[in-house]
């Protein structure tokens, strides 16, 4: 059963309307935020948590218990909020039209969440690239400080919360929590060690809630409409609706908003004009965004698109971008120029993965001509393995978990090649 | 107290330890790189992971608390595995040039590949090239060998203070440099070669000069300042080869200054190796038997009051006490120590010592200097005040020239003058005195080596009173000299009519001296001795030995055993490494023989005969090692008026105070471009 119209939360997703504050409220925006702060801030909490509302930035950590984890009282530090928006993650692009086209959802939501967590300020950290969406949220921000819905007792709720923007330089592992914190105080952005968590001690020293942005925006609404309507979309443990970045080889590639364990075969066909080619011209997919293992056909044809599901076929929901490929795909190539993408953007910081992603992009270059020996294979998943689960943050998983995934579905793919190549030589000779 | 289970032991350990602390506690041993004790926690080189029961991945241990009822296991196959893993991830890209690498035999890759690598490589590809970068004369750089632990930028930030190094790019691209490629701008720099675990930062001067196991090792103590700093001394054959510190947490903890790292080839230069008569304006070498002879001949023939002797900034205590005996048996009263001529009357201890110790600043709140600056007159300290500054709430002000001591410092005036007012209460920052709870003092040799030192001295006991509390003592005199509280100690003050050495050098000056016998005293001006017979004793051919008449060949600090007392009044044993050079000898030896030729015989004929009469009479010098509280009384010496001048730091040139390093050509090197590259340069310099 698709997700119905009227239950839809990003109803400007497309920027068929405008994207300013007028319009914004006409969709229902800043509708009663008074209200929904003045039922205080364990009752905001408690509700968040009902919904049942799981991080949209990737890992899927309950956004409700996020919140309850800053401290109830302040101990003379102030509490931040950080809203991550460095969508840098391949195939991701959900947070980048939200802001263009209904970033006063996101203010609204940075304000109501910075209220349920004591914060006085809330920064965002927004990608360096998304240019247009910065200037965007920039006019929506400014107009909610003119209309007095953000600043200085903020829509009358008695609450100061002032918002700032902050563009970053555009490294993909600023979007990592610690290092987008170590990143907006001027730092390089290397991640951090934990513990301490960014509640404890995140944002210069301080208690600290950083939280995607998909994840904030959707917070108003479900405030709005209550937790059990939004508990009562998707399945148990993988509530609400969710925005899908699908991509590749597909007729539309498009982003749309859908219910939470939505079969990947239906979203692809309902939503982006199926596969090219048909359903059975399907090689693979990723579901979740580079970082995540890809799972072939075979899966698809039953997989739903949620956290747990994801995870029982040995993948991951990840930001939710689903990379499609044909039959047409060079699977190992493609993969391949994903292990490069991890070794360009390795900060560096932790042995595993500085060393580990460039040896594994090495190792993957000559797989995808074959030039390797059959036991690299092996060893190509030993080091990945050797990565994976060793590093400070989980850049190093990242890089891994293509691998894994690659040599799990897709070893005969690799082996043939290697035949081939060794074939292609003995004839030379 | 957390109680946690370490490889099915139980052990309680004190909070806030992490969880390597604990480990070594409960004797597992924890492999690492990055982590040092003196260093913040950087967490990167991922050897040290260890298993946590329940936790999915395994863990940091340097960076993680203990926390109550952790179950830790260092020796599973998950544990084996997660560190042959990051030992080959760190080797595929370190180059195989262990045999040309001068960290070779001390290298902690080395050493844990050992214990952890692979016998071959599976790494196929082509390994990474690093540029090497320029740090300056004392650090050489090969960073293809970097592993990226980043000690060494920790400790230039942290512990030095110069925030001049980091990593620059990121992934594998990331290299370890000074940002613009400059020497690296510290007293402390060559630290990080100790710190370096793998032969990516190693010792320029010290390049291809020998391998560790051909060294023989002597643990001595540093006497380029009056710190004291433990020091290993490593040579082969008679050569002193390099100095490194050693571990001593009331001192140095385990830092060295460059200086004293570096000057060690000073020991070979500009040698001291025959003794030398000046016969028709030119020196000429000569035996022992004659050069011992023509001195006592000119001893014997002077009345004592017209004999005096100067003590050197880096003589021993036997020497400084033989020579005080020699003196009184010769009927002189004219020995004296302080050869800058400050101001330091050698009657009570407490007020020529540095009271609060080096350790203690870590306790003070307030910390006043005057007329010091640590940062060249003993970076040790000036280290330890950082350290203290990096705890929070602490305040340091000074007063005296503008200083840069890699912490904040509140200016409050530059002469007497401002010294006056505090003393007197007139100024806010008394109150600020009273009202610590561990107020400090620090009286440098730059307020008290001039006319009105008297004055000065006066007026900082007085703010000594002020910085007294329940065991506290906090009055400081920083020294400069390593043989100077060992001098004040032994009484080595004149107590004739010419009362310090000015006195002195106007009596020889004016033709009221016959004989002036300078125990490697090299820091007077030679030209105030008129025409008076010089015997210099010592071990340079340095200012001393150019005006000397008559030359004794002694011994530098690395070729005898001598006590030394630090500026705290801790008595350290200087250790014999090496023979001295040719015919020279050590110290005492000179004195006792040169005793005998006077027809004064000093009655001691080994050293321990001579340690003997010294404890006798000086019993401190017994407890090697301790520092020996010791009260602030109410002082009434003479005072007399201050002058407006403002104070002058002693040192102009950090890395050339001594003969030794006068003599070195690694601080000849440094000077140039740590002080003249400074200077302005005119169209010529190219």
């Amino acid at each position: 059963m698709a997700l119905q119209d009227k239950d839809r939360i990003f109803t400007n997703l497309y920027g068929q309307r405008d994207f300013r504050l007028a319009a914004a409220k006409a969709r229902g925006d800043w509708d009663g935020t008074k209200e929904i702060l003045a039922r205080g801030r364990d009752t905001i909490v408690q509700q968040m948590k009902d919904s049942g509302l799981r991080g949209r930035g990737g890992a899927g950590f309950g956004a409700g218990l996020k919140w309850s984890f800053m401290p109830k009282k302040s101990d003379g530090r102030p509490h931040y909020l950080v809203v991550n928006a460095d969508e840098g993650e391949p195939g991701t692009c959900k947070d980048r039209d939200m802001m263009r086209h209904d970033p006063h959802k996101l203010v609204e939501g940075c304000l109501i969440a910075s209220f349920a967590i004591g914060a006085n300020a809330c920064y965002i950290y927004i990608r360096g690239e998304f240019a247009r969406e910065a200037e965007n949220l920039q006019t929506a921000i400014d107009e909610a400080y003119d209309a007095g819905l953000i600043g200085k007792n903020a829509c009358g709720s008695g609450w100061d919360c002032d918002l700032y923007l902050h563009r970053g330089s555009g490294a993909y592992i600023c979007g990592e929590e610690t290092a987008l914190l170590e990143s907006l105080e001027g730092k390089k952005g290397q991640p951090r060690l934990k513990p301490p968590f960014p509640a404890g001690a995140g944002l210069y020293g301080c208690p600290t809630t950083v939280n995607n942005v998909e994840t904030i925006a959707v917070a108003p609404t479900i405030l709005r409409r209550g937790a059990a309507w939004f508990a009562a979309i998707g399945r148990p443990n993988n509530t609400g609706t969710k925005v899908f970045c699908i991509s590749g080889h597909v007729n539309k590639p498009c982003n749309v908003e859908e219910e939470m364990g939505i079969p990947v075969k239906e979203l692809i066909e309902r939503h982006a004009g199926g596969v090219r080619g048909g359903w059975d011209n399907l090689l693979a997919i990723i579901p979740g965004g580079s970082s995540v293992p890809v799972v072939p056909k075979s899966v698809c044809d039953t997989l739903l698109m949620d956290f747990d599901s994801c995870k029982a076929v040995r993948s991951g929901l990840g930001t939710a971008a689903v990379i499609v490929m044909d039959k047409s795909t060079d699977i190992v190539r493609a993969i391949a120029r994903l292990s490069k993408f991890y070794m360009h953007e390795s900060c560096g910081q932790c042995t595993p993965c500085r060393e580990g992603t460039g040896w594994i992009w090495r190792v993957m270059e000559r797989m995808v001509r074959g030039e390797a020996e059959p036991r690299e294979i092996d060893m190509l998943l030993e080091v990945a393995n050797q990565v994976d689960g060793h590093t400070i943050c989980a850049l190093g998983d990242a890089a891994a978990w293509p691998i894994q995934g690659l040599i799990r579905h897709f070893r005969p793919e690799m082996e043939r090649r290697i035949a081939a190549y060794r074939g292609q030589r003995a004839a030379a000779e | 107290m957390p109680k946690l289970t370490i490889d099915g032991k139980l052990i309680e350990v004190e909070a806030g330890l992490t969880v390597l602390q604990a480990c070594e506690r409960a004797g597992v041993e924890i492999p690492r790189f990055c982590y040092h004790e003196r260093l913040s926690i950087a967490g990167n080189c991922r050897m040290c992971l260890v298993e946590q029961e329940r936790a999915p991945k395994p863990i940091a241990s340097c960076a993680m608390p203990v926390m109550d009822n952790m179950v830790i296991k260092t020796d599973t196959e998950m544990v084996r595995k997660a560190r042959r893993g990051v030992m080959e991830f760190l080797l595929i890209n370190h180059p195989l040039d262990c045999p040309i690498c001068d960290q070779g035999g001390e290298c902690d890759l080395q050493d844990q590949a050992m214990a952890y690598g692979f016998g071959r490589s599976r790494y196929d590809e082509n390994k990474r090239a690093v540029a090497d970068k320029y740090m300056g004369p004392l650090i050489k750089t090969i960073m293809t060998r970097c592993i990226h632990c980043t000690r060494c930028i920790r400790f230039a930030t942290e512990v030095a203070g110069v925030e001049e190094m980091g990593a620059l790019g990121r992934g594998e691209h990331m290299v370890v440099t000074t940002y613009l490629e400059k020497a690296l701008a510290s007293e402390m720099s060559a630290n990080v070669i100790d710190l370096c675990p793998v032969g990516a930062l190693t010792s320029k001067p010290y390049a291809f000069e020998a391998r560790p196991w051909e060294l023989r090792k002597t643990e001595s103590v540093d006497v380029m300042d009056a710190v004291g700093s433990a020091i290993r001394v490593d040579t082969r054959g008679r050569e002193v080869m390099r100095v490194l510190p050693r571990l001593n947490e009331d001192v140095n903890e385990e830092w060295i200054s460059d200086k004293t790292r570096y000057a060690c080839d000073g020991l070979t230069r500009q040698r001291l190796d025959v003794p030398y008569l000046r016969k028709d304006g030119a020196l000429r070498p000569m035996s022992w038997n004659d050069a011992l002879k023509a001195a006592a001949d000119r001893l014997k023939a002077a009345p004592g009051d017209r004999i005096a002797a100067l003590a050197g900034d880096l003589s021993d205590a036997e020497s400084m006490f033989a020579l005080k005996e020699l003196m009184t048996a010769l009927g002189s009263p004219h020995v004296e120590c302080r050869q800058d001529g400050a101001f330091l009357p050698a009657d009570s201890r407490a007020g020529y010592l540095f009271n609060t110790t080096i350790v203690g600043i870590e306790r003070a709140d307030v910390c006043l200097l005057v007329g010091a600056n640590p940062r060249w007159e003993a970076a040790i300290v000036n280290t330890r005040l950082r350290k203290r500054h990096l705890m929070g709430g602490f305040t340091v002000a000074a007063i005296g020239p503008a200083l840069d001591l890699t912490f904040p410092v509140q200016m409050l005036g530059d002469g007497p003058k401002a010294l006056a007012q505090i003393a007197a209460g007139t100024h806010p920052f008394s109150q600020k005195l009273k009202d610590a709870k561990a107020p400090m003092i620090v009286l440098g040799q730059g307020a008290l080596a001039r006319p009105d030192g008297a004055a000065v001295y006066a007026a900082a006991r007085k703010l000594g009173e002020l910085c007294q509390r329940e065991g506290w003592n906090g009055f400081n005199v920083l020294h400069t000299a390593a043989a100077r509280v060992g001098g004040l100690d032994l009484g080595l003050v004149p107590t004739g009519k010419l009362k310090d050495v000015n006195a002195i050098l106007d009596a020889a000056a004016s033709g009221a001296l016959d004989v002036v016998y300078l125990l490697g005293a090299d820091e007077i001006d030679m030209d105030r001795l008129g025409k008076v017979f010089v015997i210099y004793q010592g071990h340079h051919g340095d200012r001393g030995a150019h005006r000397a008449d008559l030359i004794l060949p002694g011994a530098a600090y690395t070729e005898k055993n001598g006590i030394y007392v630090n500026t705290e009044g801790r008595a350290q044993l200087a250790k014999l490494a090496s023979a001295p050079p040719g015919e020279a000898r050590e110290d005492w030896k000179i004195l006792r023989a040169l005793s005998e030729a006077a027809g004064k015989t000093l009655p001691y004929d080994t050293l321990a005969d001579l340690r003997g009469a010294l404890v006798k009479a000086h019993p401190g010098f017994a407890r090697i090692g301790d520092v020996t509280p010791s009260s602030l009384g109410s002082y009434s010496g003479p005072a007399g008026s201050a002058m407006d001048a403002p104070f002058a730091h002693p040192i102009a040139n950090f890395y050339m105070t001594d003969p030794i390093s006068r003599a070195s050509l690694t601080m000849s090197h440094c000077t140039e471009v740590f002080l003249n590259a400074r200077a302005a340069k005119t169209g010529t310099h190219g």
